[in-house]
């Protein structure tokens, strides 16, 4: 079996599954945010439920549209502190606890390898970077599960993907995934778990594990996973606030199709507007113009994200015909790039640090783009209308390639800044 | 089950930012939804489609975001219907789940044309075209999905089922 079948296998109270067996599995963790979480609530209320299944296993988190962005969005936020104190929930984070879903419940280690995950949220499935498996669902799913503490599934077949060879200066996590989903398709992946593995990605650090898991939905991915380690275990050393078990793929598993990639070959790669498999070497678009870079998100707002991106603007200026926009995907993210100094990199170089939220990734707010405004944004979506206006454009990015095009003032990478 | 009503064509890979653009996430109500369905993909579109209306489109429908306001905003809009080539998965489990029929069929999907009346027979998993007389096959729903759907969705599965395991 692979290591998604045994994962899921364990929370079904079975020995074996195969791919294409619904089933009805046990989740360690649910978690909804302040757009999906309304729609949640009122459905849980629906059901007629006594109380939620564990008051330690349900996560309430608002950071879409938070720091409240208008009053619509303050009344949703509501709804989920009004819950969280009914039914007296211990994983609700205020503004100031709070940080993007994805980039605060692995740091804080309340989830871990060999959980099941669900989540109101398509990016739920950056977990199985830690090796479990995680997967977006809906309110509805999300609504069922407070309830019983079970989501059903088809369990997935799965798709492997090999990486070997050494990493090119400035690529990361972020460009084997959209190199790979350049590849496949949006729906490459379509009800499949991908599996990452080789020795690129067992030298791969947590954060562009992450990255890397984070955007498996962009290729209709159900879930991205990849095998713990000694990585994994470093990462988790410390932190996680349950046990956890590490599962592994068998010699013998079965996969629907293998994938292989050569490293050597793979360049920072741009995903052009507006499809993420629309990808190009970052080094091809020198012609296009920006007006607004956007460093953050759950795919790559993490302290090594922005590390990156101080390594190339530090002692530079953004250019005078962009606005850029940095943003620390957690409350403990902003302190550490406090502490290190990243902060005053960013705002010697002239660009804007925010507290922790979506806000534009998905044209929430918070640096929206007007009609015929163009970004580069490390984030994870570029379709139309995703940043603003239906007449704007987004390039997805690493850190690197968004913060040396913030310095030029168009699509460039760091080597053109002579580093 | 029968579904008859005229249909509205979409491409491939129609996003969820699309089908409801995150700017109108700041509510959840169905009825402010349904004004802006479609938005992104064809401004006029609410204004155009009338209850009853049926959509079609290529493949992998509703990609993108896991927000269940998508298949909410098309259901609130009056469509009685989608059919496509193939469904994202979290849209797909979303149409289940609050009940809004959906279809997969390639050949649906290939030779409909905008504003044709059409006829989906749920039960025997066919799809009539009274414009052009032509019928093509779609893709069986699997047990668990019928299941939900005579149930009348997830909230009302799981809420029998809490009572099954209570009593």
């Amino acid at each position: 079996m692979t290591i998604t079948e045994k994962i899921l296998a364990a929370h079904c109270g079975r020995k074996k599954l195969v791919p294409g067996e619904l089933i009805n599995a046990k989740a360690d963790l649910v978690l909804a945010n302040d757009i999906t979480a309304p729609i949640a609530i009122s459905e849980f209320k629906k059901l007629g439920a006594k109380d939620v299944f564990d008051r330690s296993r349900i996560a309430l988190i608002p950071d879409h549209f938070a720091p409240q962005k208008d009053i619509k969005a303050a009344e949703q936020c509501r709804m989920l502190r009004d819950f969280s104190r009914e039914y007296n929930l211990d994983l609700y984070f205020e503004v100031g606890r709070m940080g993007i879903e994805h980039a605060l419940l692995p740091e804080q280690g309340l989830v871990g390898p060999g959980d099941v995950v669900i989540g109101a949220d398509s990016h739920t499935c950056t977990y199985g970077a830690l090796g479990a498996f995680s997967t977006g669902v809906g309110s509805t799913d999300v609504a069922a599960a407070m309830a019983t503490g079970e989501c059903w599934f088809k369990v997935p077949d799965s798709m492997k993907f090999i990486y070997y060879g050494k990493l090119n200066k400035w690529v990361g996590g972020k460009d084997l995934i959209l190199h790979t989903i350049g590849d496949i398709g949006v729906d490459g992946a379509l009800y499949m778990a991908m599996e990452f593995e080789g020795e690129t990605i067992r030298n791969l650090p947590m954060h562009g594990r992450l990255t890397m898991c984070n955007m498996a939905i962009e290729a209709g991915g159900k879930s991205g996973i990849i095998v713990p380690d000694k990585i994994t275990r470093r990462y988790m050393k410390n932190r996680a606030k349950r046990p956890y078990t590490f599962y592994k793929s068998d010699q013998k598993a079965r996969y629907a199709s293998v994938h292989e990639y050569d490293c050597a070959k793979i360049l920072p790669t741009v995903a052009c507007p507006h499809l993420p498999s629309n990808t190009r070497p970052a080094e091809e678009l020198f012609e296009v113009a920006i007006d607004q870079v956007v460093v953050g998100s759950c795919t790559n707002g993490r302290l090594e994200d922005l590390i990156e991106a101080a390594m190339v603007i530090k002692g530079r200026k953004v250019n005078s015909n962009v606005r850029m926009i940095v943003i620390p995907a957690t409350q403990e993210i902003y302190r550490q790039a406090m502490k290190k100094g990243l902060l005053e990199i960013f705002v010697a170089a002239e660009a804007v640090v925010s507290t922790p939220t979506c806000g534009p990734c998905l044209g929430g707010y918070m640096g929206i783009l007007a009609e015929g405004e163009r970004a580069i944004a490390t984030t994870n979506r570029n379709f139309v209308g995703r940043m603003g206006h239906p007449g704007s454009e987004v390039y997805l990015s690493n850190p690197a390639v968004a913060a040396a095009s913030a310095v030029l003032g168009r699509i460039g990478t760091p080597e053109e800044l002579g580093l | 089950m029968l579904i008859k009503g005229r249909t509205w064509r979409f491409g491939n890979d129609v996003d969820t930012d699309a089908i409801i653009p995150a700017r109108y996430l700041n509510t959840s109500d169905p009825v402010e939804l349904a004004k802006h369905v479609m938005e992104d993909a064809d401004r006029e579109f609410s204004n155009k489609v009338k209850p009853g209306d049926i959509l079609v489109a290529g493949k992998n429908f509703g990609c993108g975001s896991s927000r269940e306001h998508a298949p909410i905003a098309i259901k609130a809009a009056g469509i009685q219907a989608v059919i496509a080539k193939s469904f994202a998965r979290i849209f797909y489990r979303n149409a289940f789940n609050i009940g809004l029929p959906i279809f997969e069929s390639s050949e649906a999907s290939e030779k409909i044309r905008e504003g044709d009346e059409i006829e989906v027979d749920a039960d025997r998993g066919t799809i009539r075209n009274r414009t052009t007389a032509e019928t093509y096959k779609a893709n069986p729903i699997p047990d668990f999905m019928q299941e939900l759907i005579a149930a009348g969705g997830l909230v009302e599965w799981t809420r029998r089922k809490l009572i099954t395991h209570n009593t």
